[in-house]
């Protein structure tokens, strides 16, 4: 197990440099000169090589990403901002803020997000899709079925919008939606996100409820679960026992992954409701063609994926001991 | 007579499946005795399995229509509610799979697993269970039964997870014991082994078994009675002694026939029944075998195999409109011959 977790750790760790070295190289390629958006209405071409000289843009390409990598690796005070301690990603081009206190800062909202809502979608996604498998074939079941296979269809720029317009600005139900730290008004947190919350788990649950649905299905069909029954074991204590066990295989795979991209930034969610998480950073790093930015956001996205990843793979151990053994 | 432990009366199982209604079973009788081995033989499809699921109540209760009556020590299984079959199940009557490794659970180890029914059905606690278990173990020939009781059924062989099956199946010292083609995914000389566990031990535990196969080498080992069926019902039945040495039915020749032997010459083909088996979606009218009969010409009253219906008495008999003489004569004759 530990071997296999050293293993692991060294893949995501090589699979992490290369994805910085393909962003670091399609920053470069997109025709789009980060010194123009940063000179302003005086721009001449000396102040654009200056720029080009603050930033580094002016070495060659190969040594801008060895700079890159010692920073991160060292830390720097190299930077004219102030000192630039490891993992340092330098500093913004358009805020000038050191990336990784940006992305510390924005952390916290993504976070409250992302596992707010996983909590409700896990509760309400796994429940349904149990109580559907239970009552295979019934109406709850084909209700169930249905309603998810409706509400999978829904994107979160559609019901997002759609739940603001009602909820919030026509009936004044909810308050606005918004991100207060947890720590200075836990009410104020709860009521900022509870909108963004609902939306984003409805779409997730409807999803875990299918999955769960069919997951428990194969299962129940499984030869063991049989033998189960044979010897007399209850409906329910075979339901629990034995066919959700097998089931939790996919469904964790599959909350691995979902957990892993949303923590990176849930784009579409926080944009939609203008909460500043990390998905909106990512964004706006886009949009003003922001190197250190971009490079923080997308390492720190992919690292969530590889490590809920890794997480997944030493869950399997737990749940299934053909592969703590093996 | 006392009262037999399982009687089967005119049993019809049928499945609602998208293309239609799949009789599965079809007017199937039978009894079996306390302490007595009855082999039901059949191919695939010819609901041999089905039958012993609705014994237990395993069926999909959705998709399936039971007709008929199960009568396990004269209580009336077709119709009795979930909680009696759950206090049956693993209990009077326990059930051996075909595949040991599909049918036990991967997530829990094998002791765990044995111990289960022997927690639900006597109210054990969990050290007697155990106890209980590993003595089970032992007695089905598992070497070191303490220890192998905490492994998992990936650690053992496939003959050990068989001889763990039978452990479970025996914990409760059930009345009926229903084996499933239990020595189909084994090895030869490990099916041998089990063969041999399973007499030694029905003679310690006095359970009638319904030992399901279709292989004729291992019915003529393990059975006192064969039943053999096609297509959903009973087509033969007798003594070993009888439906092995004197069959009386075409389907049972063309089995007969088509089995390999050591002692044939070699280079001799094996003769297979022609045709396939009927789909019982749509079964032929009549006599089910007679699509794929050669003697249905010299039946007395021409075309009455695919309009009528062969009828099964009870003991010894077949369901086929050939005359006892004719049936006697022809497998003399023509068959056995043939059989070497």
């Amino acid at each position: 197990m530990l071997r296999f977790l050293v293993r692991r750790i060294i893949g995501a760790v090589v699979i992490l440099f290369l994805l910085s070295i393909v962003t670091f190289v399609l920053f470069f390629g997109v025709p789009r000169d980060p010194a123009l958006l940063m000179c302003g209405k005086t721009c001449n071409p000396d102040s654009i090589a200056n720029i080009h000289h603050v930033l580094g843009l002016d070495k060659p390409l190969t040594e801008q990403y060895w700079i890159f990598l010692h920073n991160l690796v060292m830390g720097s005070n190299q930077f004219a901002q102030g000192p630039c301690p490891a993992p340092c990603f330098g500093y913004s081009y358009h805020t000038n803020d050191p990336v990784w206190s940006t992305l510390m800062d924005r952390l916290p909202t993504t976070v409250s997000l992302t596992l707010g809502a996983a909590v409700c979608f896990l509760i309400v996604g796994l429940g349904t899709g149990l109580l559907a498998a239970w009552r295979r074939g019934t109406l709850v079941d084909k209700t169930a079925t249905g309603g998810a296979m409706v509400i999978s269809a829904l994107q979160i720029y559609f019901l997002g919008p759609l739940a603001l317009a009602i909820l919030v600005y026509q009936t004044h139900w909810f308050d606005k939606p918004a991100y207060n730290d947890f720590t200075g008004d836990p009410l104020s947190w709860f009521t900022g996100l509870i909108i963004p919350w609902v939306v984003l788990s409805t779409i997730f649950a409807a999803q875990y409820t299918r999955m769960a649905r069919s997951a428990m299905i194969e299962q129940l069909q499984e030869e063991h679960v049989r033998t189960a029954r044979a010897k007399g074991m209850s409906r329910r204590y075979v339901f629990f026992r034995y066919a959700w066990r097998g089931s939790l295989i996919p469904i964790v795979t599959i909350f691995g992954i979902d957990l892993g991209s949303l923590l990176g930034g849930a784009i579409i969610t926080e944009y939609t409701f203008g909460l500043p998480g990390l998905g909106q950073l990512a964004v706006q790093s886009v949009f003003f063609s922001d190197l250190p930015l971009l490079l923080g956001v997308m390492l720190f996205a992919a690292t969530m994926i590889l490590v809920f990843n890794i997480v997944v793979d030493a869950t399997y151990a737990f749940i299934d001991p053909r592969v703590r053994l093996s | 007579m006392s009262t037999p432990l399982l009687s089967v009366r005119d049993l019809h199982v049928s499945f609602k499946t998208e293309d239609g209604v799949v009789r599965a079973v079809d007017r199937l009788s039978f009894d079996l005795e306390r302490g007595r081995t009855l082999g039901i033989v059949g191919e695939s499809g010819s609901g041999k399995s089905v039958t012993n699921l609705t014994v237990l109540g395993l069926h999909n209760p959705m998709f399936t229509t039971v007709e008929g009556e199960i009568l396990l020590d004269g209580q009336e299984l077709t119709t009795a509610p979930e909680p009696e079959l759950e206090k049956l199940r693993g209990n009077k009557v326990a059930m051996i799979f075909q595949d040991p490794l599909t049918a036990l659970s991967p997530y829990y180890t094998v002791g765990r697993q044995i111990a289960e029914p022997y927690m639900k059905h006597n109210g054990a606690s969990k050290k007697e269970a155990w106890e209980r278990t590993v003595e089970m173990l032992g007695k089905v020939g598992i070497p070191n039964p303490g220890q192998r009781a905490k492994d998992y059924p990936h650690q053992f062989s496939g003959g050990m997870r068989q001889r763990a099956m039978i452990a479970m199946a025996l914990i409760c010292d059930p009345d009926l014991l229903i084996a499933d083609e239990p020595t189909t995914a084994l090895d030869v000389t490990v099916q041998a082994q089990i063969l041999d566990l399973l007499k030694d031990l029905q003679q310690e535990f006095g359970s009638g078994i319904i030992f399901i196969t279709h292989d004729l080498g291992v019915i003529a080992d393990m059975a006192d009675d064969i039943m053999v069926m096609y297509a959903g019902s009973a087509v033969e039945r007798g003594t070993t002694e009888q439906v092995l040495r004197s069959p009386q039915h075409p389907y049972t020749w063309g089995l007969l026939n088509s089995m390999p032997r050591l002692d044939s010459d070699t280079g001799a083909r094996l003769s297979p029944i022609p045709g396939t088996p009927p789909s019982l979606l749509n079964p032929p009218s009549g006599c089910r075998f007679h699509p794929r009969c050669a003697f249905q010409g010299r039946v007395a009253g021409a075309g009455r195999c695919t309009t009528e219906r062969p009828p099964l008495a009870t003991d010894r008999a077949s369901a086929c409109h050939l005359t006892a003489d004719q049936k006697r004569t022809i497998f003399i004759e023509e068959i056995k011959p043939r059989l070497g």
